[in-house]
């Protein structure tokens, strides 16, 4: 680890100052930034500790939620309008890494957290494009069970691994920016890039950008919805793949519907597609079928994740009638 | 191993293979454990309790103290950096930046190491230790990638870890084999395990296999895997004149004081290595290149040494478990009767080390079938050499075999116990040998009964929970008993009616001190409060691995040969005042803290009464255990008999084990409670064989890439079900106390009883370890 300077902000105006200098970054709890530096990947120079920024979770009138970056994973899970309301998000947070890490593990740190790809974290001995624009990827070749399926490029494979993510792109979360240039919003689903030609620019974050808050609209029909996370092991596992999804049912049609899967691509990915066939359609195993094979449709395989697109729609198709089972 | 070594292995073979013959035909007086150890008899004293490991309230509290845990004075602490190409050489090493970082004190290299004689590889000599005999940071050549190449020294561990992120190497890559498959078209060669070939044949095997009325014939494949004991291997090292002391994490003391004296060219008694406490040991803490560069280190920078690999680090220089290749092939009448069993494959090691992962030992003496083939052939990689895991050759070679009785018993339409009881052999089938004690019919039986076996339906696929298919499964485990020879110990008892046990063995966490306590006590007739038992520190007597799960036997040996030295001396010292007076060791048992007759127990003087009249404040005694001649005479295995019950998602094909039974074989059980925590261990390692572990050895480069607890997976809590455990509890009339070892049995047989009971969930055999989800969607 490359030694660094260590400050803490108290609010957001004097973080996005300290950490809109070079080589500045902001730390959470900590759990995926400081491994990086172990293992010199990431090499800051200071760390600007925005666990101590104002802001829990607030209820919002209309009934949606304001979810400060500095709360705690295991906060956010517990809090009882996220459990009741967005069953969903608490349970993909729940889904993921371990209590201890939860407990440390920050809104913000967990939706900037990197990709696992064994080839990114190899500094020493492997090629990488994310850490080294140009020099090659060598998982295509390599080991690439948990892989990309979707949305990946020639230069690129990797997946985003949060379960959290996956539930905040489902449900229509918007970020809360503050940067020197000042504060802004946008779509969750619109934080995440796919790699395309530049595969080590994760998110369309601003050089210094800090995130302050999440916000969850009001989504009644969430209340009903659910999170399956499929992994090689019954906890402690990044997913293989994972469906977070909602269903508004109305006299046997979908009224409305959010799918999100995660596991698949460079980012959460939302299933617009299957959103949209499965819209004002009927509920049945044929349109959940239809739906999950025309979102995957555009799936390509790589040496080693061939599976996952038939696990994907096998997984999207049993929550889709999770769900419809549970409303009727 | 260069052409030479390997003829004398194989000629050491030979002369061990002449020597059996002879031992095999005399008499059992006159063979170890011919007489049973008196201590069989005694069933109502220590042995068997259930008591508390000694060392409980110090880990609980914190108070163990561990290799990288010993603070010295003036301590420097130690980061490698590692190579990363399979075979080459280091072209350029820039160590400047390193050298400046703050709190660097020294950059060490092949070009300023001290010089140093090759490593003594395992079982190149009687206490050889280490895991290859390749120099260690001597010279530019990269042999595996992974090797040390460079050892940055530094006033705390944080600056040493950054200051070695700035070494810059340069390598020039060699062409290096690291592919099986273009190993294996170059051509395999015999593999010799312990100077002995794997290879046994009896009769035809191919053409009894294809005269067979019904028969099977697959292959089988299990993954490398990587130790992962969750202390890591560290190593506090200081040269105090001209003694080189050695806190270390460690499963052989002694061999790895005498393996750095031949290094460092120093008697072994000027090498002090101690071991008091080990966080898991599994095979993998022995004597890598990590000990010997701490050694290195301290010596170029004239300081104490700290030096803990990372978990990255124990990945790139402690070696693993080799992956296999396995065919078996059953042949069988209709009745079930074997009329063949081959068993052949491959493995992988390297040329600069000894251990072909044997994984036909577990075949050799399991069923009576009429002809046998066995066979291990090897390639050898550029990778880093492989090494001794939990049951090595057991835990994958009962995946192929006991999968493979599985499909038999599905192919004639035989309940899987009863297939394997009706091929109960009545002596060894490949040494000719007696048992010495078998009950694994009686172990099927109890266990089958408990697990409710007659609830499964052989027909797969039938039983159906919500998503999930539920199947049941069984197999066999085995592993054998070892005792090797070099046990000693010594016994001091002092007047006050105290006693020392002193012997240069391990406790990494089995519960080896708690047990040898009881075994002691018993032994000396005093009560466990009486007794210290003192181990883990090359000065103290006898050369004992805790490998081979031999160290019960090869300690319970060593103490019963000093007891009798003992029983001797106090003869002598009772004189002809005892009520002892005339009686000959052999008539002499130890007895509520003193000696009495045997068979007489009112003629008893005790020790203290003995001593004081003899004047003497204490005596002490030291004997070597008998060598190990009983395994070339009798035929000694412990047997399991393992009961899985899995479930299968259909949607996801996720396995989940949701019960799980152990029936043990084991000799007499010294103490339940730690015997129940090994039994248990073994079989949680032995869900992770079967459903998760690998090392992913990216044959591009010969790395393993997933390095960390988080990518590689071993069990969480959630994936182990609770564990039935029982055993028979019958004594091995032959080995000492009765009882055979436990410490690695558990894994083995527990990979196949999942894979079979995954097909009789799902119908699908998977025959390729891990059993992943992608192989059951
Ligand atoms: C062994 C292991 C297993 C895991 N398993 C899972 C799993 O199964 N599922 C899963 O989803 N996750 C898993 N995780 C990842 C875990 O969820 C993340 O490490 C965690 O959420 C990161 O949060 P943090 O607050 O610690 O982030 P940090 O490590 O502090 O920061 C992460 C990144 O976010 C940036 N950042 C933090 N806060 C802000 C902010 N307010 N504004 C702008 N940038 C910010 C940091 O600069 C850094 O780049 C696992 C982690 C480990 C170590």
């Amino acid at each position: 680890m490359t030694p660094f300077r260590y400050m803490r902000a108290t609010d957001a105006a004097s973080a996005v100052l300290k950490g809109g200098a070079a080589g500045a970054r902001y730390l959470g709890g900590g759990t995926n930034l400081v491994d990086l530096m172990r293992e010199n990947i990431e090499t800051p120079e200071s760390l600007v500790d925005v666990t101590g920024l104002p802001g829990g979770i607030d209820e919002l009138p209309g009934g949606g939620l304001r979810i400060g970056a500095a709360v705690r994973n295991t906060a956010l899970a517990e809090h009882r309008a996220v459990r009741l309301r967005y069953p969903m998000l608490a349970r993909a947070i729940l889904a993921g890494a371990s209590g201890q890490i939860r407990n440390m593990a920050t809104v913000g740190g967990n939706i900037l957290q990197r990709t696992r790809c064994s080839y990114f974290y190899d500094e020493a001995g492997s090629r990488c494009n994310k850490r080294h624009p140009g020099e090659g990827c060598d998982a295509v070749g390599g080991f690439n069970r948990n892989h990309a399926i979707l949305g990946a490029s020639s230069a690129c494979v990797a997946v985003h691994p949060s379960d959290m993510c996956v539930a905040l792109a489902a449900l229509d979360a918007v970020v809360h920016l503050r940067g020197n240039g000042g504060e802004r919003r946008l779509a969750f689903t619109a934080l995440h890039r796919l790699p395309g030609e530049l595969p080590d620019v994760d998110t369309m974050l601003q050089p210094g950008e800090l995130i302050t808050a999440v916000e969850i609209p009001p989504m009644p029909f969430a209340a009903r919805s659910t999170y399956r996370k499929v992994r090689d092991r019954s906890s402690y596992a990044f997913a293989l793949v994972s469906v977070a999804a909602a269903l508004d049912v109305e006299g046997g049609q979908v009224r409305d519907v959010r799918i999100a899967l995660g596991g698949v691509a460079h980012k959460p990915w939302r299933a617009e597609r299957a959103e949209a066939l499965l819209r004002g359609g009927p509920l049945s195993a044929t349109s959940f079928a239809a739906a999950a094979e025309a979102e995957l449709a555009s799936a390509q395989a790589l040496s080693g994740n061939g599976f996952k697109i038939d696990l994907a729609r096998r997984t999207l198709v049993a929550v889709l009638e999770d769900l419809s089972g549970e409303i009727a | 191993m260069s052409i030479a070594s390997d003829a004398k292995q194989a000629l050491q073979g030979a002369v061990q293979g002449v020597m059996a013959k002879a031992v095999a035909l005399a008499p059992d007086s006159w063979i170890p454990g011919g007489e049973p150890d008196p201590l069989i008899r005694e069933r109502y004293g220590h042995i068997g309790k259930p008591l508390s490991r000694i060392d409980g309230p110090l880990k609980v509290a914190g108070r163990a103290t561990f290799a990288a845990e010993f603070p010295l004075e003036d301590m420097v602490y130690a980061s490698l950096v590692f190579s990363t190409i399979a075979k080459g050489r280091i072209a350029a090493m820039d160590t400047s930046h390193a050298e400046t970082a703050p709190g660097v004190v020294a950059v060490m290299d092949h070009r300023n190491a001290p010089r140093l004689a090759p490593p003594p590889v395992f079982m190149s000599a009687p206490k050889a230790a280490n895991g290859d005999n390749l120099p260690i940071m001597q010279e530019s050549e990269v042999n595996w990638n992974g090797e040390p190449v460079a050892v940055v020294l530094a006033e705390t561990q944080e600056q040493a870890d950054h200051a070695a992120s700035l070494v810059r190497v340069t390598f020039e890559a060699a062409p290096a084999l690291t592919s099986l498959d273009e190993a294996r078209e170059q051509g395999t060669k015999p593999a010799l395990f312990m100077g002995q070939p794997l290879h046994d044949e009896r009769g035809d095997a191919e053409a009894a296999l294809a005269a067979a009325e019904v028969k099977v014939d697959a292959l089988y494949t299990t993954p490398r895997h990587n130790h992962n004991a969750i202390e890591l291997h560290g190593v506090t090292v200081a040269w105090q004149g001209d003694v080189l002391r050695i806190h270390d994490a460690s499963q052989l003391v002694a061999h790895t004081a005498w393996s750095i004296g031949q290094m460092f060219d120093m008697p072994e008694d000027k090498v002090i290595v101690t071991s008091p406490f080990v966080g898991g040991g599994f095979g993998g803490k022995c004597l890598w290149q990590h000990q010997v560069l701490a050694a290195l280190a301290a010596k170029l920078c004239s300081r104490p040494v700290r030096l803990v690999l990372s978990r990255e680090g124990v990945y790139r220089v402690v070696g693993g478990r080799s992956p296999t290749e396995q065919r078996v092939a059953l042949g069988a009448d209709r009745e079930g009767h074997l009329k063949a069993l081959v068993h052949t494959g491959v493995t992988v090691k390297t040329a600069s080390n000894a251990m072909p992962e044997p994984f036909i030992l577990p075949t050799r003496s399991a069923y009576a079938s009429e002809t046998l083939k066995l066979d291990v052939q090897v390639v050898e990689l550029d990778m880093l050499a492989n090494t001794f895991m939990r049951a090595p050759g057991e835990s994958v070679g009962t995946f192929a075999l006991e999968s493979a009785m599985d499909e038999l018993a599905e192919a004639l339409n035989i309940d899987p116990v009863e297939l394997r009881i009706r091929n109960e052999p009545e002596k060894d089938p490949s040494s000719g040998l007696p048992f010495s004690s078998r009950h694994i019919v009686e172990a099927w039986r109890t266990g089958a009964a408990r697990f409710g076996w007659d609830r499964r339906d052989p027909r797969p696929g039938l039983r159906r929970e919500g998503e999930w298919l539920v199947g049941m499964g069984c197999a066999t485990g085995t592993y054998p008993y070892y005792r090797m020879g070099g046990g000693a110990a010594r016994i001091t008892l002092m007047q006050d009616g105290q006693a020392v046990v002193d012997i240069a063995a391990h406790e990494m966490g089995m519960g080896t001190a708690t047990a040898q306590t009881q075994v002691a006590a018993e032994r000396l007739g005093l009560p466990i409060e009486a007794v210290r038992f003192n181990y883990g520190d090359s000065t103290l007597p006898g050369v004992v691995l805790a490998g081979g799960s031999q160290q019960t036997a090869a300690i319970g040996a060593s103490v019963g040969a000093a007891h009798r030295e003992l029983v001797k001396q106090l003869l002598k010292l009772a004189g002809n005042d005892s009520p002892l007076a005339g009686l000959k060791p052999d008539d002499v048992i130890s007895r509520d803290q003193g000696l009495c007759k045997a068979d007489e127990t009112a003629r008893h003087e005790s020790y203290a009464s003995i001593l004081s009249r003899a004047q003497q404040p204490s005596v002490s005694v030291e004997a070597e255990g008998p060598p190990p001649l009983e395994t070339m005479h009798w035929s000694m295995h412990s047997h399991a008999a393992m009961f899985c019950e899995v479930r299968v998602n259909t949607v996801t094909g996720e396995p989940r084990v949701s019960r799980f039974l152990g029936s043990f074989d084991c000799g007499r059980i010294l103490n339940p409670k730690t015997a129940t925590s090994q039994f248990r261990g073994g079989i949680i390692m032995g869900l992770g064989l079967a459903l998760m572990e690998e090392a992913q050895f990216d044959e591009r480069k010969g790395r393993v890439m997933n390095p960390s607890l988080s990518e590689y997976h071993v069990p969480v809590h959630m994936d182990v079900p609770e564990i039935d455990v029982i055993w028979t509890d019958i004594p091995d009339p032959h080995a000492p106390m009765g009882a055979r070892g436990i410490g690695e049995i558990g894994i083995t047989g527990t990979a196949a009883a999942v894979a079979n009971a995954v097909y009789n969930a799902t119908g699908k055999r998977v025959r390729d370890l891990p059993l992943t989800l992608d192989k059951l969607l």
